[in-house]
C-alpha cells in the first residue's frame, strides 16, 4: 500500500496529464495538499483494518481454536466511532478551512473572463473587451483572474484540474471561480457535467503567460481580425462570407457576425478543432468545413456543400486568422 | 428433491398431509402465473435481477472495450451515452435492490418462522411490475431509443428540447413503473416484519438481516415519493409542456437535483444496507458465534437510515450553493460513515473471537471488508467539500461508488448466493469452483476499479465516449478494460457453479452450515408451508438453541401446527406475544392481470395513445375492486346487529 | 371450511379469536405505510412549490397573474374537512354491528366528497380563464398539486362507493369484519388533511409575504 502510494506520487507528477496532483495555481495546490492529508490517512486507518483481518485469518482459523462469546463492546465502539470521529472532526476542520481558501477569490479589480458553455464548445470573452474567442482564455501568471459562468443550454461543469476545481454552469443563473496559475503554461480543462452526445469533446486550454502577453492577448481580442494578405486568402474570405458559413460563425471586423457557432477571428492560432476534437492543421481544418460530423458525430455544423476549389482558399484563409 | 428435515414427531404425519393438501401447489401453466408463494416469487425476483445485471454488466464490457485505447471508434458517442445510462439505471435499480429484495421475499418468513409474506398477493403482483418494468426499459435498447441522460438525467439536457423522441419519457416512465413495485415489496416486508414473527421473536431477537431489510423499507417509503414526484414532473414537462425545470418560465433546474438526491443518498444506503444484512447472517455460520454488538449493530442501521435522508447536497457540490449549507451537509456528510465503521469492528470482533470456517461465503464477505472499507475511505473524502469539487464527475468518482456498491452490495450478493444456494435450490455449490471465482472476481474488480482513482486525480472526466491521446490516460485505461473482462469470467464462474450445482450438486442438508436463523431449521427446499411447526422461539439463534428447536418437534403444538387451513400466526409488534390465526390467501391470477393493465396503461403513455391508458386504469381500478371484495359471511360470524 | 360447520363452529373459541381483532392487523400496517409514502409525495410537492417560490424571487404569483381568492377554497374547506365524521360515526357503527350507520355515513361523505370535485371543476373554470398549466412554473405547480389532491379526492371516493355498494349486500361487513372499512377510513382521513396543508400552501401561503 505504502509502495502504491508512491508509484501514485510518481506517476501523478509525470507524464503530460493534467493531475490534479501536479498542481499549477493556488486552488489545485490547497486541493492536492488536503488530497495526501486523507491519502495517509487512508493508508493508516486500512492498514489497521488488514492487521484485524489477516490476524484472524492467520490465528482464528485451525481445529482447535476456542470460539469466545464475549462482547468486546468497548473495543467495537473506540475502534469503529470513537477514533473515526476524532480523525474525521480534524479532517473536517481542515476541509473547511481550504473551503474557506477555494472561497478566496481576486479583489474587484481583477480581469473577469466570462464563460458560457455551448453544446460542445466554450464561448470566451473578457469583461469590458468587444470581442470572443472560443475553447481557449488567457490569465497572467501570479494573478487570480475571475472567471463568471454562465450556459447557453443545458448544465456544463468548468474543470482545469491543474489549477482550481470544478464550478457547474447553471441554466438560468450565473455561477463564478477564478484561476491562479504560478508559472507559465497551458493547462487542460474539460467539461466535467456530461452534456449530451459530445461531451467527451468539450475541452479548453488554459494558457497562463506574463502580464505583457496577456495584455497583447486582451488587445488581440478588442481588434479587428487580420485582413487576409494573398489572393487565395482573399478568395478564401470571399468563399466564407458568401457562402452559409457567416450564417452561424463570426469574424471581427468582416460581415460575418453569426452566434450560432465558435467565433472564428483568431481560429488560425487555436490549439485545436472542435473543442479538443482534432489537432490545429490544414488537413484537419479541410477535413472538418467538409463534413464534420465525421470527426465529432453529433455537433451542430452540418456538412458544407463547398467546392474541391474553393475548400483550400477556405482554409488558407482560416489559418491566417491569428 | 429434498432431505427430510430434523426428524419431525412434532407434526403428525395427517397434519403434515393436510399442510401439503393447503399449501403445495400444483406444477401447471395456471400454478406458474398464479403462484402467491414467496419461496418462488423470491426465486424469480433473484432470477430476473440476475438477468438484468446481465445485461448491464454486458453494456459496461461494451463501454470498457470501447475506452481501452483512445479515440477508439468501436461505439458511436449516442450508442456509448445509451449504454452507460442503462447501465447506471439498471445497475440500480434493476439489479440491486430487486435482487435483494429477491433474498428477502426468499428468506424473510423463513427468518422469522411464517408461512408466508402479510401480503402474498401483493407479493406476486410486486414481482410482475418489476419484470414489465425491467423488460419495458430494456426493450428500447434494441430500438436506438433508451435512456441516454445519465443515470441521474439531470435537467435540462433531459428535457424534450435538449433529448427529443422517447429515450427520456422511457426512463422516467419505467421508474415509475417501477416504483409501484418497490413501494409493495417495501410495505410488504414491514408488515410482515412487525406482525408475523412467530410467537416468541421478540425485537430483540429479529434477525439482523431482517432489521436491515425493514430500515431498508422504511428508507424506500420515505424516499422513493421524492424520485417519483422529480420524474413525474419531467414527464409533464417534456410531454405536456409544464415549466418545473424551465428557467425561462419560472421554473428551477436545480430543483430536479434536490429531489433526486433527496431519493438517491438514501438510495446508496438501500442498496448496501440488505447487503451488509446479509454480512451480518453470514458471519455467524462460518465463526461459530453471533455477530459482536447486536444492538449495536441495529443501532447503526437505524442510524444510518435516519441519517442519510441529511446529506444528499454532498452531491451537489459543485453548483454553487450556498457555503453555509456546505459546511452543513459537508459535516453530516462526515458523520454518516461513523455507524459504518462500528459495524465493520463489529464484524472484524466476531471474527477475531470465532473460529473461522473459510468456505466460499466467508472468502466473499472478506473481499467486502477489503472493498468497501476502501470504498468508505473515499466516502469520507467525498464529503469534503474542497476535495469533492476536484473530483466529483471525474473517474475518481467512479472508482469511488464501485467501490462503495460492489463491495457494499455485489460481494455480499455474491456470498448470499453461495450461502443460501443449498436452500433455495436444496443442492450444494462445488466448492473449488467457487473458490475461484472469489479470486477472478476479487482480482479483476481491483484491476478494473483501483486505476480509476488515478486517472480520475490525472483529469479524466467520467462519462466521456472516448478520449485523447495526449493525457495520457490510454494505459490505464487499457488496464482497467483487462480487469474487467477478468472480473466478468469470475462472474461467469458464479453462474456456471449455479448451473452446476442445480443439475448434478448433491443433495442439501437442512443445515449445511450449522446456521443460527430459522431457515437453517427446515427442509431444503422448504416445503410449501415452509415449517410442519411454527417455531416458538427463545433467543437471537433459535436453531442453535434447544429450547426453540425442540418446540418444532417434541413441543410443538396445535396451536402452531395450524393444519386445518391455510394458516399462519399473527403475533404482536414488539415483543412476538402470539395475537391470533390468520388464514392466507390462495394462488390468484388478480396479480398478474393487474400488473399487466398497469404495463398496458404505462406503455400507452410512453406512445400518447392516452385514450388506451384511460381504459388500462379502468381495469386496473375494477381489478383492485374485485380483489378487494369482501368474502360473504354468515351474519353470526360477522357480528351484525342491524 | 370448518369441519363441524354451523353456528357451532362460528362461535366455538377458535372461531372467535380468529375473528376477534386483537392488536392491529396486517391489513391497518399496509394502509398506514401506503398513506406514509403519499404524504411524502405530497410533501415533495408542497416543497418543489416552495423552492420555486422562493428561487424565483419577486412578487408570487409571478408574471402579473393574480394571487387566488379565498371565498371557494374555503367553501371547498368547509365541505371536505367536515366529511369525515360521517366516515368516522359509519366505523364506530360497524365496530357495533349496525349496517345503517355504516350505510348512512358513507353515503353522506360521498355527497360531501362529490360536491367537493364539482367546486374543484368550477375553481378550475375560472382560473383557466387567466392561466394554464403552460403558462408558466406557477401555473403547473398550482394544476399539478390541486390536481393531484384532487385524484386522491377522487380515488377516495372510489373506495366509499365501493364501501357502500358492498355494504348494501348482505355478509360483507359486520362487528366482527370492517378492517376494509377501518382502512379506507384512514385513507379518506389522510385525503382531508393533505387539503389543509395544500388550501395553506396554494391559498394562503401566497398572502403571506
Amino acid at each position: 500500500m505504502v509502495a502504491l502510494g508512491t508509484g501514485l506520487a510518481l506517476t501523478g507528477c509525470a507524464g503530460g496529464a493534467p493531475s490534479a496532483l501536479d498542481p499549477a495555481g493556488a486552488g489545485a495546490a490547497r486541493v492536492a495538499n488536503l488530497w495526501w492529508l486523507l491519502f495517509w490517512i487512508s493508508v493508516a486507518v486500512f492498514a489497521e483494518v488488514m492487521a484485524l483481518l489477516t490476524w484472524a485469518l492467520v490465528f482464528r482459523r485451525k481445529r482447535r481454536v476456542r470460539v469466545r462469546h464475549g462482547q468486546p463492546l468497548r473495543f467495537v465502539v473506540v475502534a469503529g466511532a470513537g477514533i473515526p470521529l476524532v480523525i474525521l472532526v480534524a479532517v473536517y476542520a481542515v476541509g473547511l478551512r481550504d473551503l474557506a481558501a477555494l472561497g478566496d477569490g481576486p479583489g474587484p479589480d481583477a480581469p473577469t473572463i466570462e464563460v458560457t458553455g455551448h453544446k460542445w464548445w466554450w464561448e470566451v470573452r473578457v469583461q469590458g473587451v468587444d470581442g470572443a474567442t472560443a475553447n481557449e482564455l488567457h490569465i497572467p501568471v501570479g494573478e487570480k483572474v475571475r472567471v463568471r459562468l454562465r450556459t447557453a443550454d443545458v448544465l456544463h461543469s468548468f474543470w482545469v484540474p491543474q489549477l482550481m476545481p470544478k464550478t457547474d454552469l447553471i441554466a438560468g443563473e450565473t455561477r463564478e471561480t477564478w484561476l491562479h496559475a504560478e508559472r507559465a503554461g497551458s493547462y487542460r480543462g474539460q467539461c466535467a457535467e456530461y452534456c449530451g452526445t459530445q461531451h467527451a469533446h468539450m475541452a479548453f486550454l488554459v494558457v497562463a503567460e506574463p502580464r505583457p502577453d496577456f495584455d497583447a492577448w486582451l488587445a488581440r481580442l478588442g481588434t479587428p481580425a487580420r485582413p487576409p494578405q494573398t489572393d487565395a486568402q482573399r478568395r478564401g474570405q470571399q468563399a466564407f462570407l458568401q457562402g452559409s458559413c457567416a450564417g452561424c460563425h463570426a469574424i471581427r471586423g468582416t460581415g460575418a457576425d453569426g452566434r450560432i457557432g465558435p467565433d472564428l477571428s483568431d481560429v488560425g492560432s487555436r490549439w485545436s478543432i472542435g473543442a479538443g476534437a482534432v489537432p490545429n492543421d490544414g488537413g484537419h481544418l479541410g477535413g472538418w468545413i467538409a463534413n464534420s460530423q465525421t470527426v465529432k458525430p453529433g455537433n451542430y455544423m452540418p456538412p458544407q456543400q463547398v467546392g474541391a476549389g474553393q475548400l483550400p482558399d477556405l482554409i488558407a484563409y482560416l489559418q491566417s486568422l491569428k | 428433491m429434498s432431505t427430510t428435515a430434523a426428524s419431525t414427531p412434532g407434526a403428525s404425519r395427517e397434519d403434515l398431509a393436510r399442510l401439503e393438501e393447503r399449501w403445495a401447489e400444483r406444477p401447471s401453466l395456471r400454478s406458474w402465473f398464479s403462484t402467491v408463494d414467496h419461496k418462488r416469487i423470491g426465486r424469480r425476483y433473484l432470477v430476473t435481477a440476475a438477468l438484468f445485471f446481465v445485461l448491464a454488466g454486458l453494456s459496461a464490457l461494451a463501454m470498457r472495450t470501447q475506452l481501452a485505447r483512445p479515440e477508439s471508434r468501436l461505439l458511436s458517442p449516442q450508442e456509448y451515452n445509451q449504454l452507460f445510462t442503462m447501465h447506471g439505471t439498471a445497475m440500480i435499480f434493476l439489479f440491486a435492490t430487486p435482487m435483494l429484495f429477491g433474498f428477502g421475499n426468499f428468506l424473510v418468513p423463513l427468518m422469522i418462522g411464517s408461512r408466508d409474506m402479510a401480503f402474498p398477493k401483493l407479493n406476486a403482483f410486486g414481482y410482475w411490475v418489476f419484470l414489465f418494468a425491467g423488460l419495458f426499459m430494456w426493450a428500447s435498447l434494441p430500438f436506438g431509443a433508451a435512456p441516454n441522460g445519465g443515470w441521474f438525467a439531470y435537467v435540462p439536457l433531459t428535457e424534450e428540447r435538449n433529448t427529443p423522441g422517447l429515450h427520456m419519457d422511457v426512463y422516467t416512465l419505467g421508474l415509475l413503473f417501477l416504483g409501484i413495485a418497490t413501494t409493495a415489496a417495501s410495505i410488504n416486508f414491514i408488515v410482515t416484519s412487525l406482525k408475523l414473527r412467530a410467537p416468541g421473536m421478540s425485537l430483540n431477537r429479529v434477525p439482523l438481516f431482517v432489521w436491515a431489510i425493514v430500515a431498508t423499507a422504511f428508507m424506500v417509503i420515505f424516499a422513493l415519493p421524492a424520485l417519483n414526484v422529480d420524474n413525474a414532473m419531467l414527464f409533464l414537462d417534456r410531454r405536456f409542456g409544464t415549466h418545473f425545470f424551465d428557467p425561462e418560465h419560472g421554473g428551477n433546474v436545480l430543483l430536479w437535483q434536490h429531489l433526486f438526491w433527496i431519493f438517491g443518498h438514501p438510495d446508496v444506503y438501500i442498496i448496501v444496507m440488505p447487503a451488509l444484512g446479509i454480512v451480518s447472517a453470514v458471519l455467524p455460520a462460518f465463526t461459530r458465534r453471533g455477530v459482536v454488538g447486536y444492538a449495536l449493530v441495529v443501532f447503526a442501521m437505524a442510524s444510518i437510515a435516519i441519517i442519510s435522508f441529511g446529506v444528499w447536497v454532498h452531491h451537489m457540490f459543485a453548483t454553487g450553493l450556498p457555503p453555509l449549507s456546505y459546511g452543513f451537509f459537508s459535516a453530516a456528510s462526515t458523520i454518516i460513515t461513523i455507524p459504518s465503521g462500528i459495524q465493520i469492528f463489529a464484524w472484524l470482533a466476531t471474527m477475531l473471537l470465532g473460529r473461522l470456517v473459510l468456505k466460499v461465503p466467508l472468502l466473499f464477505v472478506i473481499g467486502f471488508i477489503v472493498t468497501f472499507v476502501l470504498g468508505g475511505f473515499t466516502g469520507a473524502m467525498f464529503a469534503l467539500t474542497a476535495f469533492d469539487q476536484q473530483v466529483t464527475d471525474s473517474y475518481f468518482v467512479v472508482a469511488h461508488f464501485h467501490y462503495v456498491l460492489i463491495g457494499g452490495a455485489l460481494f455480499p450478493i455474491l456470498a448470499a448466493v453461495y450461502y443460501w444456494l443449498p436452500k433455495i435450490t436444496g443442492r450444494m455449490y462445488h466448492e473449488k469452483l467457487g473458490r475461484w471465482a472469489f479470486w477472478l472476481f476479487f482480482t479483476g474488480m481491483h484491476l478494473t476499479f483501483f486505476p480509476m482513482h488515478l486517472y480520475g486525480l490525472f483529469g479524466m472526466p467520467r462519462r466521456v465516449y472516448t478520449y485523447p491521446d495526449e493525457p495520457g490516460w490510454g494505459g490505464w485505461n487499457l488496464v482497467s478494460t483487462a480487469g474487467s473482462y477478468l472480473l466478468a469470467i469470475g462472474l461467469l464462474l458464479v453462474l456456471i457453479g449455479v448451473i452446476h450445482a442445480v443439475r448434478r450438486g448433491r443433495p442439501a442438508p437442512p443445515d449445511p452450515w450449522g446456521g443460527d436463523s430459522l431457515e437453517w431449521s427446515t427442509d431444503s427446499p422448504p416445503k410449501p408451508y415452509n415449517f410442519p411447526v411454527l417455531p416458538q422461539v427463545h433467543s437471537l439463534h433459535p436453531t442453535w438453541d434447544d429450547a426453540s428447536r425442540t418446540s418444532m418437534t417434541e413441543g410443538a403444538t396445535d396451536d402452531r401446527i395450524l393444519a386445518r387451513g391455510r394458516q399462519t400466526l399473527v403475533t404482536s409488534e414488539l415483543d412476538g406475544r402470539r395475537e391470533r390465526t390468520v388464514e392466507m390467501p390462495e394462488a390468484s391470477l388478480q396479480p398478474l392481470l393487474l400488473a399487466l393493465a398497469l404495463l398496458v396503461f404505462f406503455t400507452a403513455l410512453l406512445f400518447a395513445w392516452y385514450p388506451v391508458a384511460v381504459g388500462a386504469a379502468l381495469v386496473v381500478a375494477s381489478t383492485i375492486a374485485v380483489w378487494l371484495w369482501p368474502p360473504r359471511r354468515p351474519d353470526q360470524e360477522l357480528g351484525v346487529s342491524a | 371450511m370448518n369441519a363441524r360447520g354451523g353456528i357451532a363452529a362460528a362461535t366455538s373459541t377458535e372461531a372467535l379469536t380468529t375473528e376477534q381483532p386483537v392488536g392491529r392487523s396486517a391489513g391497518w400496517w399496509g394502509m398506514v405505510m401506503f398513506v406514509a409514502t403519499e404524504a411524502t409525495l405530497f410533501a415533495c410537492l408542497i416543497g418543489s412549490y416552495f423552492y420555486l417560490r422562493f428561487q424565483h424571487g419577486g412578487p408570487w404569483p409571478p408574471d402579473g397573474l393574480t394571487a387566488p381568492t379565498l371565498a371557494r377554497p374555503l367553501l371547498m374547506t368547509a365541505v371536505l374537512l367536515p366529511s369525515s365524521l360521517p366516515v368516522v360515526w359509519a366505523e364506530r357503527g360497524i365496530r357495533r354491528g349496525q349496517r345503517w350507520r355504516l350505510r348512512t355515513g358513507l353515503a353522506v361523505t360521498l355527497v360531501l366528497g362529490v360536491t367537493f370535485l364539482i367546486l374543484v371543476a368550477t375553481e378550475y373554470a375560472e382560473k383557466l380563464r387567466e392561466f394554464t398549466i403552460t403558462t408558466n412554473a406557477y401555473g403547473s405547480l398550482f394544476y399539478v398539486i390541486t390536481g393531484f389532491h384532487g385524484f386522491h379526492v377522487l380515488v377516495g371516493l372510489t373506495m366509499i362507493s365501493w364501501l357502500l355498494v358492498a355494504s348494501l349486500r348482505r355478509g360483507t361487513f359486520g362487528a366482527h369484519r370492517h378492517d376494509r372499512v377501518r382502512n379506507a377510513a384512514i385513507y379518506w382521513h389522510f385525503v382531508d388533511v393533505v387539503w389543509a396543508a395544500i388550501l395553506f400552501t396554494i391559498y394562503l401561503s401566497p398572502r403571506l409575504s
